[in-house]
């Protein structure tokens, strides 16, 4: 047993947990914080993404299923069930993936949730590439990602530094030709 | 889902994380970012009795100038590699290579130390590694010593590390004022490289005066493409580095799995070094 | 029927009503679930293709560190068996199919022993403490050799791999002639493999039961617990009055939780010999392996046309994989194509026949579309091949053969009467919007001038059947159940309406889109509308959700039952506004006195009335609610046209997919925001079809893409945007005018993606490209076959 301190979603839990607990587990199986969810066992789908900030760092988007909960001692989580401001307002990307019809089944959108919210705090204004290439770490088998692109989008302008959600799928539609041709 | 049960290290000094290795023997095994070693953990792949973690020791960390040197600490992560100033003015290759590795909560974690010392062939950053001649300093018992990136790799998933070792820190030679490429190319944005090609060049008056390229996954180690970077010296025109490109085959030995053949390894190789060239040059 | 139709709600995109919980994650995934006591499984699964356990002793297991108990297969002698629901002829072969395994294993990850311990990780940890040894047996993987004299069998006791041969013939069944006889001015024969496909839902199958009290609770993540409950008790004994089956929020399904499972049987089996909840939740892995698996046949077909490129004639044979056992609809999987091979054409003879083959594998079952893609892509595949064969445009030879839009309803070659379509405006909706034309031009510039970059436009102008089914087809292809669904709409007394609904969703929407429909009906606000589902001590009936049925079949009996419930409460109305029913008409959602508007009453006044019940009319039941149960009389038919323009790197094998277009009928739509997510998420899937998705085994029958790190779902990266855009043909047999949509882009997506990479490369001589069109396979395509013919 190893002793933990972990602070998750304001809360400090201090608690005797086996070395081999993933953070993940001891999210949902020793705090109860059940909104975040597993769903592989590779580091792959990111279903289980969380923001960590270490002891002496800032906060970022991590797969709680490749961290140890040893290894979050002394440091900070927030899960998708502590986005929320206290009076139940929705945060902007939470908000944004209601209105953007960006989740069916729901289950990879604790960790997409996530996801987004660290990539707009990096780069508030991504365009839909960047969003793409941002949200590369987590997989969705319901929506084709289209939605959840447009609800980046959103929230990217809900926090008034992005650009406008296009009106309806509109694609790029430039040709490109390979890069010596 | 749940590794087996481990005892966990985490030592604040490099002397107890070697020392811990040592009391470990065989069945220890480091931890540095974890995002390869939890998988493999959690698939029972590996069970190791000790696992030491690396991220308690500051000394580690860190990525700084040294003479002639840049110097990334072992646990820098791939997001502070890429995202580093100094990283992009005296190696662009390296940001170029460790924007590409994993995806962005991956790259929050994983670390250059953790990629190199794990030596995956399809990893990216060994490639990096060997085109730009870093050397790899190693701390064991009795304290340091430098390896040379191409030594470092020595077969699949096997470096020149002992088992008591772990990697302390990695030293780029400064490469300001070169322009950096790195193609790779995976089916898709998850996927392991089937190929990459990580190419640097310094032009003067138009012309590629210095070359560095390397493969990933063309071999059980990364391969460095001396042919490709002899036959661009004083490249103008994308017909010489095509021509060059050629060359990209030389000393590889790809792996045929579901992911490619090998003869489509080797074809990618030519055309991506072309391309990785091409690019890096601005042609 | 006389619905009310045009209401307020319906066609509005309203916001969905179950998202506040999801992005908050306020859930009720199962494996959220921890009860009073429960304790943990863990399974130990067969590294084997196929052998003789010759040993198994869980004694040590027993003793290891917190274990509650441990059994093998023999020892778990109250685990039933796993039925399969649909033998599709007299003699079609059905093995025994234990969850788990007593003597010999036949794919590998079956089930051969379980422990049950207070927490996972000792669960999982006394697995290696169980003694087993195997005796390996032959191992038949591929489809040809396994129906090869002198074959390892996969089952002994059958004597054969071939499970059952079916078979329709138009001239047989008086819909059509004979393909012998067939004028062949021009024959199109090809060899078409759908690759072995894994549904993938995010969500890990998860089952926990709770046997307190001589009642038995399953929660399990499935698409099924009606079907679920029914079949545990007929299969284990149990009686069914004290099963309750709960499907609490299921992540995703895609049919690959259309199943009943070893895992649930198993963990049922083993929470009644413990006495204590008991909980089971697969690893990825675990799921991959042991999930049912789609897809994966071989298709022979012949077209046969005349030079104008008139179709004459279609014969399909299909050799479909079945794995080791049948699932719960394995055999039938395949042929719910039958119908459909013929898709939106008119032609005059048709022949399909299926061959169901055991190999030793992962079992197969529906995956998303389940028989229909594979029509789908067959067809409109060769309908290109037909094209490049006589020098046509791809849509020229669809528009001679395709029925049109005066012609309906029109009865197929394969039987079936497809009661309303326009191809014509969804293909002509379609091209304009892609710039067919302009795309056409690029096209030929590129080829002209050699391009490294070559273009292609892909054609899919498909048809589908939803609504699945009419109790008496399935009942004629000898499916063991019917296709009917159930609703329960009820009123409470202050105005609020619950619906309860037997069809239990899995993301699609049900409490949104039902919301929209009963507010209309009842002229109730959306807010006061609750979607009660997935509990069988709640929905007591329904035949769950699978094959875009929900809408269209509980749809109806939604509708209907809301029909009975205003029925009832006009007397009521009448008799408190002192008039006669006949002086009362339903507008703007309340009974209104005709000529005298504003004397009305609105349901939820008489919901009051009819609590109180003081005053109520002679011979009215003081409740107002109102269950319907509906069976179709026939399937609905969307269609649609998607195009694809695909870049194709010859140099690298790259396919890029440049832009993709879906236009769909799929008649009224009650949400076009939910409708369109349907179509993002199906389409992505037939594209991964297309590119990327394949399980693999090795030759020893291993599953060689048993993680996410090597079965590659893509990712938001490795997609395009999708233009979508829609016409509206109402179904002529549905009171809604609704079809269903929850599988139409899977259905569409696949053929388009790949006749665009063909179309790329025909001028290099290439017909064909097996999927998933890795960048390899293009490459070998782009580059061997360049010169020829």
């Amino acid at each position: 047993m190893a002793r933990v301190s972990v602070t998750v979603d304001g809360v400090r839990y201090v608690d005797d947990v086996p070395p081999r607990t993933l953070l993940v587990q001891y999210l949902r199986e020793q705090l109860g914080k059940v909104g975040t969810v597993v769903g592989c066992d590779t580091g792959n789908c990111g279903a289980c993404t969380v923001l960590f900030a270490a002891p002496d760092g800032a906060a970022q988007a991590v797969k709680s299923c490749s961290l140890l909960a040893v290894q979050a001692d002394g440091g900070e989580v927030t899960t998708v069930e502590g986005l929320a401001g206290s009076d139940g307002t929705l945060h902007p990307v939470q908000q944004a993936f209601h209105e953007q019809h960006a989740l069916q089944c729901g289950f990879c959108t604790p960790g997409m949730i996530m996801a987004a919210v660290d990539l707009l705090q990096e780069n508030p204004n991504p365009t839909e590439a960047e969003i793409r290439d941002g949200m590369s770490g987590n997989l969705c088998r319901c929506t084709g990602y289209q939605n959840i692109v447009r609800a980046v989008q959103a929230a990217s302008q809900a926090s008034g530094t992005g650009s406008a959600v296009p009106p309806q799928a509109g694609p790029a539609d430039t040709p490109s030709t390979a890069g010596v041709a | 889902m749940i590794p087996v049960a481990f005892e966990y290290v985490r030592p604040t000094t490099v002397a107890d994380a070697v020392s811990a290795l040592r009391s470990a023997g065989e069945d220890g095994k480091v931890l540095a970012g974890g995002q390869s070693l939890l998988p493999v953990l959690r698939l029972r792949l590996a069970a190791p009795s000790t696992v030491v973690d690396l991220g308690g020791i500051s000394a580690l960390r860190g990525i700084r100038l040294d003479g002639d040197w840049l110097v990334v600490g072992a646990t820098a992560t791939h997001a502070e590699v890429a995202s580093s100033p100094l990283v992009a003015t005296e190696s662009p290759l390296l940001a170029a290579v460790a924007r590409t590795v994993g995806d962005r909560q991956v790259r929050h974690r994983g670390t250059l130390g953790g990629s190199l010392a794990h030596a995956d062939p399809a990893g990216d950053l060994p490639a990096a590694a060997v085109a730009l001649d870093a050397t790899v300093v190693v701390a064991g018992p009795s304290g340091q010593r430098a390896i040379p990136a191409r030594e470092f790799f020595t077969d699949i998933f096997t470096t020149a590390l002992a088992q008591d070792e772990i990697v302390a820190e990695v030293r780029f030679p400064r490469t300001p004022g070169w322009t950096a490429r790195y193609e790779k190319f995976h089916r898709t944005a998850q996927a392991w490289a089937v190929l990459g090609v990580a190419a640097a060049v310094r032009r003067q008056n138009g012309s590629i005066a210095e070359a560095r390229v390397a493969l990933t996954n063309a071999g059980p180690t990364p391969v460095r493409a001396s042919g490709v970077e002899a036959a661009l010296a004083g490249a103008t025109d994308l017909a010489t580095v095509r021509a060059a490109a050629a060359h990209a085959t030389d000393g590889t030995t790809p792996p045929s799995d579901a992911s490619g053949s090998a003869e489509y390894r080797r074809h990618l190789a030519v055309v991506l070094t072309g391309r990785a060239v091409a690019a890096a040059a601005g042609l | 029927m006389t619905a009310t139709l045009a209401g307020p709600e319906v066609g509005r995109r309203r916001l969905r009503k179950e998202d506040q919980r999801l992005v908050t994650g306020q859930t009720r995934w199962t494996d959220n679930l921890t009860l009073p006591g429960m304790l943990h499984l863990a399974i130990l699964r067969s590294p084997y293709a196929h052998a003789k356990i010759t040993r198994i002793d869980v004694s040590a297991a027993r003793q290891a560190p917190n274990v509650v108990a441990a059994f093998s297969g023999a020892e778990l002698d109250n685990q039933g068996v796993l039925a399969c629901a649909w033998p599709v002829t007299e003699d079609t072969v059905l093995p025994t199919y234990l969850p788990m395994a007593v003597d010999e294993v036949r794919h590998v990850g079956e089930p051969v022993a379980v422990v049950v311990a207070r927490d996972k990780g000792s669960a999982v940890d006394a697995l290696d403490a169980i003694d087993i040894e195997y005796e390996p047996l032959p191992v038949v993987l591929d489809l040809e050799a396994a129906l090869a004299p002198g074959s390892p069998l996969v089952h002994d006791s059958a004597g054969t791999n071939k499970a059952y041969h079916w078979v329709f013939d138009s001239a047989d069944a008086g819909t059509g002639a004979s393909v012998a006889s067939a004028e062949a001015e021009v024959t199109v024969a090809r060899r078409y493999v759908q690759q072995r496909l894994i549904p993938a839902f995010m969500e890990p199958r998860s089952v926990v039961v709770d046997p307190t009290g001589g009642e038995w609770t399953m929660y399990s993540a499935t698409q099924i617990p009606h079907i679920t409950r029914f079949l545990l008790a007929a299969t284990t004994g149990t009686p069914e009055h004290k099963i309750r089956v709960v499907a609490p929020d299921v992540g995703g399904g895609f049919g690959g939780k259309l199943q009943i499972t070893p895992e649930e049987w198993i963990t049922f089996a083993v929470s009644t010999k413990v006495g204590r909840p008991v909980k089971y939740t697969e690893t990825r892995s675990e799921s991959l392996v042991s999930g049912h698996h789609g897809r994966a046949m071989i298709q022979d077909i012949t077209l046969t046309a005349k030079r104008d490129g008139t179709v004459t004639g279609l014969h399909v044979k299909l050799t479909a994989n079945m794995g080791a056992y049948m699932g719960i609809i394995t055999p039938g999987t395949p042929l719910l194509g039958a119908f459909m091979y013929n898709a939106i054409y008119k032609f005059p003879a048709y022949r399909f026949e299926c061959t169901g083959v055991f190999t030793n594998t992962t079992k197969t079952d529906a995956y998303r579309g389940a028989g229909r893609p594979e029509a789908t892509y067959a067809i409109e595949r060769i309908m290109d091949e037909l094209a490049a064969e006589l020098g046509l445009d791809p849509l020229e030879v669809r528009r001679r053969n395709w029925i049109r839009h005066e012609e309906f309803p029109c009865t197929t070659v394969a039987g079936l009467v497809y009661d309303s379509g326009n191809y014509e405006a969804a293909t002509e909706k379609a091209t304009g919007l892609l710039g067919y034309e302009a795309l056409r031009s690029e096209q030929a510039a590129r080829r002209a001038s050699g391009d490294p970059v070559q273009l292609g436009i892909g054609i899919s102008t498909y048809t589908e059947m939803c609504g699945l089914a009419p109790s008496r087809t399935l009942g004629a292809l000898r499916y063991g159940a019917g296709g009917w669904e159930s609703v329960t709409v009820r009123v409470l007394p202050t105005g609020k309406v619950e619906v309860v609904s037997g069809s239990t969703p899995h993301g699609q929407g049900h409490d949104t889109a039902w919301s929209q429909i009963v507010a209309d009906q009842l002229g109730v606000p959306f807010d006061d509308v609750i979607v009660l589902h997935g509990d069988t001590r709640i929905a007591v009936k329904g035949m769950d959700t699978y094959g875009s049925r929900s809408l269209a079949i509980g749809g109806i009996a939604m509708v209907q039952a809301a029909e009975k419930v205003r029925e009832k409460a006009k007397k009521v109305a009448a008799h408190l506004l002192e008039v006669s029913p006949n002086d009362l008409e339903w507008s703007e959602g309340a009974f209104r006195v005709k000529g005298n508007r504003d004397q009305a009453k609105t349901i939820a006044e008489v919901a009051i009335a009819v609590f109180a019940a003081h005053d109520l009319p002679e011979g009215v039941e003081p409740s107002l609610d109102s269950e319907a149960t509906f069976d179709p009389s026939t399937f609905s038919f969307p269609h649609g046209t998607h195009l694809c323009a695909a870049e194709v790197d010859t140099e690298t094998g790259r396919v890029t997919i440049r832009k993709y277009v879906a236009v769909d009928d799929i008649g009224k739509v009650i949400n076009p925001l939910i409708v369109e997510g349907q179509v993002h998420g199906g389409v992505v899937q037939g594209m991964a079809q297309a590119l990327f998705e394949d399980a693999i085994y090795d030759e020893s029958g291993n599953l060689v893409t048993g993680s996410f790190a090597d079965y590659l779902l893509p990712s938001a990266a490795d997609l395009p945007e999708i233009v979508c855009d829609r016409t509206e043909t109402p179904a002529t047999t549905h009171p809604l005018g609704v079809k269903g949509v929850g599988e139409a882009g899977t259905i569409a997506s696949t053929p388009a993606v790949v006749n665009a990479v063909v179309d790329a490369l025909r001028p290099r001589g290439v017909h064909d490209i097996p999927m998933p069109l890795t960048p390899e396979r293009v490459w070998q395509a782009a580059s061997r076959q360049e010169g020829a013919a």
